[in-house]
C-alpha cells in the first residue's frame, strides 16, 4: 500500500506493514526531550508511575535552556530539580548552561535526531527534526512522563498535506519566508492534527539550516509534525554526528494526501507576521512605516550559523540606529564559537549589538529583552501572540534575520536592500 | 458524570500564552498558576470565576506552546470544562492527561452567549442550554479517550499499565 513518509515511519515504530491516517497507535519512540519548564512538571508525573528508572538514560535528554541562566529564585529551583533528577537517573543527554544550547539548535547538531526516527519532546517546536526526515512532534509534561516510562506513545495517525514549491528564491528570501507565506496562506489552524510535508525543487535546493527553519514553525499552522524527505544534503549535515540509527524513507508516489498545494516563489518577497498571529503575513515592503524599538536575532528558529551570517552581512560596517536594542542569541555553543572564528562577533558588536549565551530568553517573554508597554520589536522567533515578549500592549513582528537586522539599522522595518543599496 | 456550570466566552485562537503568560512558568505549583489564568485576555478573569463555570470558544482553542501549565491553570481556577469549535492537537492531548474535560461543538459555540448556564453529559457529549432551553451533540470522544479518562487520566492508566506488566 502506498504510503506517505510520515505514515511510514510511524507504521515502522509501531511494528506494523501499513497504517492509515485516523488510526491509533502505539508507537515506539528513539528520544524524548523536556526542557527547565516543562520537566519539572514531566518527572513529577513520572514519579507517581511507580518505575525507578526512565527507559534508556541514552534517549532521554533535559535541557536547561528556556529561564537559563537562571533569571529568578523560582526558576533556578526548576532547574536544580530537573539536574537533580537528570544525576540520579544518571542521563547521558543532560546539557548544564555553559554546554547547553537552544534544544532544537543542539540536539541535531549533537546527532541525537535523525532519519526515521520518533521524537517526543515536551515543547511545541519538537516538529524542527522533522528537517532531517524524522517524525518529531510536541508533546506536554503528562505526555513526556509517560514516555519517560514506557519508552513508547500513542499516536492518531495524522493526514498529510504536500506543499510544492517552485521557482527560484530571490535574494534575501529563505526558509523563514517560506514558512511564513505558508502559514499565511493557510492560517494558524490551516494544518490543524494533519503532516506538512515540503517538498519540490526549491526544498531540495534549500540548506539544512533553511530546512530546520520551515519545520520548526509547522506548528503555527496547527501541524502535527512538518517533515521533509531526507537526501544527499541531509547524509553529509549527518556525517560524523549521528549517535543513532538512521533510515531514509521517502514518500511513495501514489501516496495520499488529503490536499495540495502548489507555490511559486519566484516573485516572493521577505515576508513579515504582523501583531498578533504568525498568519498576518504581508510582504517587508507594505511594512516599512512601522517604528521599532527592539530587534531579536535568534531561537530555535533562527538562530543557527546560517542566519547569524545572513545577519553579519548586513550589519558588516553599520551602526546599530540609535534609538533600538538589539539582541543576538546564538542556537548553541557551537554556533556561538563558529561565529566567533568567521568574525562575526566582531562585526555584531562594531555595529552596537548585545550578543548572549544561547537561551530562549525574550522568545517567550521569559528574561533578556522584555518590552514594556508600547513597546515594538521585529524578531526573528516564531510566535507574536499578545504579550509574546513582555506587556500585553507590546508588539512583535516576525521576519527573517536580514530583515531585523536591516530594521535595527534603519530603527523601522525595512529591506535588506535598502541598507545593501546604500 | 454530569457538569453543571455558567459561561464565559473567548474567540477564536486562543493561545497559551492568553491560557497562561510565560512570565508565570517559573512555578507548576496549579494554584498559583490558576490566579493567572487568561490574564493577558481580561485581567479580572480568575477573580471573577465560581466553582464550575465553563469556558466556550471558538477555534483553535489552546494553539501555540505544549505548556501543560494551560490545562492545568484553567483546572484549578475550578473552571469544569471547555467547550470550542476545535482544540490545538497539544492542548487537547494535555487536557484529557491531566483530566480536564473538553468538548468540540461548533453549533454549541455558534449559539451560546455569555452568562448562560450549561449542563453538560460528559459521557454523552449532550450539552444542553438551560438558558436557551436548547440542546447540542458535541463530537464524540474517541473510545481510546474514554479509557483514558476512566482510568483517571494518563498517569494511572500507565501506572496500571506497568502494573499489570510486572504482574
Amino acid at each position: 500500500m502506498a504510503m506517505t513518509i510520515t505514515e511510514k515511519i510511524l507504521a515502522a515504530h509501531a511494528g506494523k506493514e501499513s497504517i492509515v491516517p485516523g488510526e491509533l497507535i502505539t508507537s515506539k519512540v528513539d528520544l524524548v526531550l523536556g526542557n527547565d519548564i516543562t520537566a519539572p512538571l514531566a518527572i513529577r508525573e513520572f514519579k507517581k508511575i511507580g518505575v525507578a528508572k526512565v527507559f534508556d538514560k541514552e534517549r532521554v535528554t533535559l535541557i536547561p535552556d528556556h529561564f537559563t541562566p537562571n533569571k529568578d529564585i523560582k526558576s533556578a529551583e526548576q532547574a536544580k530539580l530537573m539536574r537533580e533528577f537528570a544525576r540520579e537517573q544518571d542521563l547521558t543527554h543532560y546539557y548544564e548552561v555553559g554546554r547547553m544550547g537552544i534544544e532544537h539548535c543542539l540536539l541535531p547538531e549533537q546527532g541525537l535526531v535523525g532519519p526515521g526516527q520518533v521524537i517526543i519532546g515536551a515543547d511545541s517546536h519538537t516538529c524542527t527534526y522533522g528537517a532531517l526526515g524524522a517524525f518529531s512532534t510536541g508533546v506536554g509534561s503528562t505526555d513526556l512522563a509517560a514516555a519517560m516510562a514506557l519508552g513508547e506513545t500513542w499516536f492518531k495517525v495524522p493526514e498529510s498535506l504536500k506543499f510544492v514549491y517552485h521557482g527560484q528564491l530571490p535574494r534575501w528570501v529563505g526558509g523563514k519566508d517560506l514558512i511564513l507565506y505558508t502559514i499565511g496562506k493557510i492560517g494558524v489552524d490551516g494544518a490543524l492534527y494533519q503532516a506538512m510535508e515540503f517538498t519540490g525543487p526549491v526544498i531540495e535546493a534549500l540548506s539544512m539550516d533553511g530546512r530546520f527553519t520551515m519545520c520548526n514553525m509547522a506548528i503555527e499552522a496547527g501541524a502535527k509534525n512538518g517533515i521533509i524527505a531526507p537526501d544527499e544534503k541531509t547524509r553529509s549535515y549527518l556525517d560524523g554526528r549521528s549517535k543513532f540509527p538512521c533510515t531514509f524513507y521517502a514518500s511513495d508516489e501514489a501516496a495520499e494526501y488529503i490536499k495540495g498545494y502548489e507555490i511559486d516563489v519566484s516573485k516572493m518577497e521577505p515576508q513579515v507576521a504582523f501583531p498578533h498571529l504568525p498568519e498576518n503575513t504581508k510582504p517587508v515592503s507594505a511594512a516599512t512605516a512601522i517604528r521599532i524599538d527592539q530587534s531579536v536575532i535568534g531561537s530555535c528558529t533562527n538562530g543557527r550559523i546560517e542566519d547569524l551570517r545572513l545577519a553579519a552581512e548586513i550589519f558588516k560596517g553599520q551602526k546599530v540606529h540609535r534609538d533600538v536594542r538589539t539582541l543576538i542569541f546564538p542556537g548553541t555553543q557551537q554556533i556561538y564559537l563558529q561565529a566567533m572564528q568567521e568574525g562575526l562577533m566582531e562585526i555584531f558588536i562594531n555595529a552596537g549589538v548585545a550578543v548572549s549565551t544561547p537561551t530562549c530568553g525574550p522568545c517567550l517573554g521569559g528574561h533578556m529583552g522584555i518590552l514594556a508597554k508600547g513597546e515594538r520589536a521585529i524578531a526573528t522567533t516564531n510566535r507574536n501572540f499578545v504579550g509574546r515578549m513582555g506587556h500585553p500592549e507590546s508588539e512583535v513582528y516576525l521576519s527573517n534575520p536580514a530583515v531585523a537586522a536591516a530594521s535595527a539599522i534603519l530603527g523601522r522595518i525595512a529591506s535588506p536592500e535598502e541598507i545593501m543599496l546604500k | 458524570m454530569n457538569i453543571n456550570g455558567k459561561v464565559w466566552t473567548f474567540g477564536d485562537d486562543i493561545d497559551t500564552d492568553l491560557i497562561i503568560p510565560a512570565r508565570y512558568l517559573n512555578t507548576s505549583d496549579p494554584a498559583e498558576l490558576a490566579q493567572h489564568c487568561m490574564e493577558d485576555a481580561d485581567a479580572t478573569f480568575a477573580g471573577k470565576i465560581s466553582k464550575n463555570d465553563i469556558i466556550v470558544a471558538g477555534k483553535n482553542f489552546g494553539c501555540g506552546s505544549s505548556r501543560e501549565h494551560a490545562p492545568v491553570a484553567i483546572k484549578a481556577l475550578g473552571i469544569s470544562c471547555v467547550v470550542t469549535k476545535t482544540f490545538a492537537r497539544i492542548f487537547y492531548r494535555n487536557a484529557f492527561n491531566i483530566g480536564l474535560p473538553i468538548f468540540e461543538c461548533v453549533a454549541a459555540v455558534e449559539k451560546i452567549q455569555p452568562g448562560d448556564r450549561l449542563e453538560i453529559d460528559a459521557t454523552s457529549g449532550l450539552i444542553k442550554n438551560l438558558t436557551q432551553n436548547e440542546s447540542y451533540q458535541a463530537t464524540p470522544v474517541p473510545e481510546f479517550m474514554q479509557q483514558i479518562i476512566a482510568a483517571g487520566g494518563l498517569i494511572n492508566y500507565v501506572a496500571k499499565k506497568v502494573r499489570e506488566k510486572s504482574a
